[in-house]
């Protein structure tokens, strides 16, 4: 369900306007204040609530992952690396919190050096598969691609 | 300029009382407008259904000793040095305006009503100074921090209702500052045979009036009810119940490792700081 602003908590900083991918999030001509003004569009990507330095920004959970009424919040900390879930039940006692890494790699040097990458065969031109795709990610003629038949499988925990 | 009493002058146009009235009135409009504000807003029930819920999850009871010493940590971090503001600059041209209103305010009310215990001297240089603080936090506020609420690159000149504040307050500042400038110049006593001084006089009493009439249409009532929302912060934080906001985690604690096994193994024992995310560009691109 859409972002809402605490409105006592915002300070008025922009950080979910520049942010918000769907260009949702503005700034209230009379109280300077964030506030969702399209709640129709928001998707929940969570980003306004991740970059909001003030918490100010909630969103209610879908009963997808919970049942409704629970309280979903999450805390990024850029100065430790963290970010931190906290998914409450409505009967106050199913209480969890989850944790990651921000990023494993250090911010900016993950960007493929595409000027060194060989440039694409005429196979490549002529598929359907983007450029430089691992062949595991798609669909193909012979079978569909799995874990198991591209020796891959999941485990616990984040890993990217 | 800076040592004379600007309302010295203009006791010969307006009587002392009807300026001592003036500041009474002031007093009252800014008292009314945040009770109806309050009112308008809900804002006083929502503090308090809040706090009702917060108490609710808190995970232990803050004692009354513990309470004071938020509301002490409240005034001396969040109301007197404005610790909320992650971004500097706003932050510094906050205590500008903050302090440069407190002081101009309170050396108008002390020099209109003619208080003996602090030389009149000292308390004129303390208005000017103030008045220049204001301006100094209001314009570099208006012109280069200032979140564009248009989105669309609205210029410093187009006025939205969420700008009567801070244009009233600089505003206020800037006519006091010419209007005692060219009074300075001027012959004392003479003040309605000056067309410029009296002028500036007036458009000062419009901007001051407009400044502390409009409290329920600005955001005035903010210095009220900002501080009560950073202790309500500071008090979910000591009774555990966070506003259901997960705990603070480092990456490196042993604690957090043995919660998180998943982490040491892709991150290591000691995880290295990877630099700033989002954080790297401060938000300007609307």
């Amino acid at each position: 369900m859409p972002t809402f602003v605490y409105m006592t908590r915002c300070d008025g900083c922009g950080q979910c306007v520049d942010i918000c991918p769907s260009d949702i999030m503005h700034i209230d001509k009379t109280l300077r204040r964030a506030y969702n003004i399209e709640p129709n569009m928001c998707w929940e990507c969570y980003s306004c609530v991740k970059a909001c330095p003030h918490h100010a920004i909630d969103v209610r959970g879908y009963a997808d992952f919970a049942p409704l009424g629970h309280s979903v919040r999450v805390h990024r900390d850029e100065e430790k690396g963290t970010i931190a879930w906290r998914i409450k039940f409505r009967n106050g006692k199913k209480d969890m919190e989850l944790l990651a890494p921000i990023t494993t790699k250090p911010w900016g040097t993950g960007y493929p050096d595409l000027a060194a990458a060989a440039a694409p065969a005429g196979d490549m031109v002529k598929g359907e598969n983007l450029y430089n795709e691992p062949k595991y990610v798609a669909m193909n003629d012979s079978a569909l691609a799995t874990l198991e038949s591209n020796g891959l499988e999941i485990k616990e925990g984040v890993y990217y | 300029m800076f040592m004379t009493n600007p309302f010295d002058a203009l006791t010969s146009l307006i009587s002392a009382d009807v300026m001592q009235m003036y500041i009474v009135v002031m007093a009252v409009l800014v008292a009314g407008g945040t009770i109806l504000d309050m009112m308008h807003k809900k804002s006083a029930k929502y503090f308090f259904e809040n706090a009702e819920k917060a108490k609710a999850s808190a995970t232990r009871t803050v004692s009354a000793g513990e309470k004071v010493g938020l509301a002490v940590g409240t005034v001396a971090s969040e109301v007197l040095t404005s610790s909320e503001f992650c971004n500097t600059k706003r932050r510094i041209s906050h205590l500008l305006t903050m302090y440069g209103f407190i002081i101009f305010v309170a050396t108008s009310a002390l020099m209109i009503f003619e208080c003996d215990t602090i030389a009149t001297s000292t308390l004129a240089q303390l208005w000017h100074i103030g008045a220049i603080m204001l301006c100094l936090g209001g314009y570099w506020f208006w012109f280069f921090i200032r979140v564009d609420v248009n989105s669309e690159g609205a210029k410093w000149y187009k006025l939205v209702r969420a700008d009567i504040f801070i244009v009233s307050l600089f505003t206020t500042a800037t006519f006091g500052l010419i209007w005692s400038y060219l009074q300075s110049g001027g012959a004392h006593g003479a003040v309605a045979d000056m067309g410029w001084t009296t002028l500036f006089f007036v458009l000062f009493v419009i901007s001051n009036t407009t400044l502390f009439a409009s409290v329920l249409w600005s955001k005035f009532a903010h210095m009220f009810f900002k501080p009560a929302a950073a202790y309500q912060k500071k008090t979910t934080i000591a009774d555990g119940s966070r506003e259901n906001l997960p705990g603070e985690f480092d990456l490196s604690s042993p604690e957090v490792q043995a919660r998180f096994p998943d982490i040491p193994e892709y991150m290591g024992k000691n995880p290295e700081y990877m630099g700033p995310g989002i954080r790297r560009e401060s938000p300007n691109h609307y």
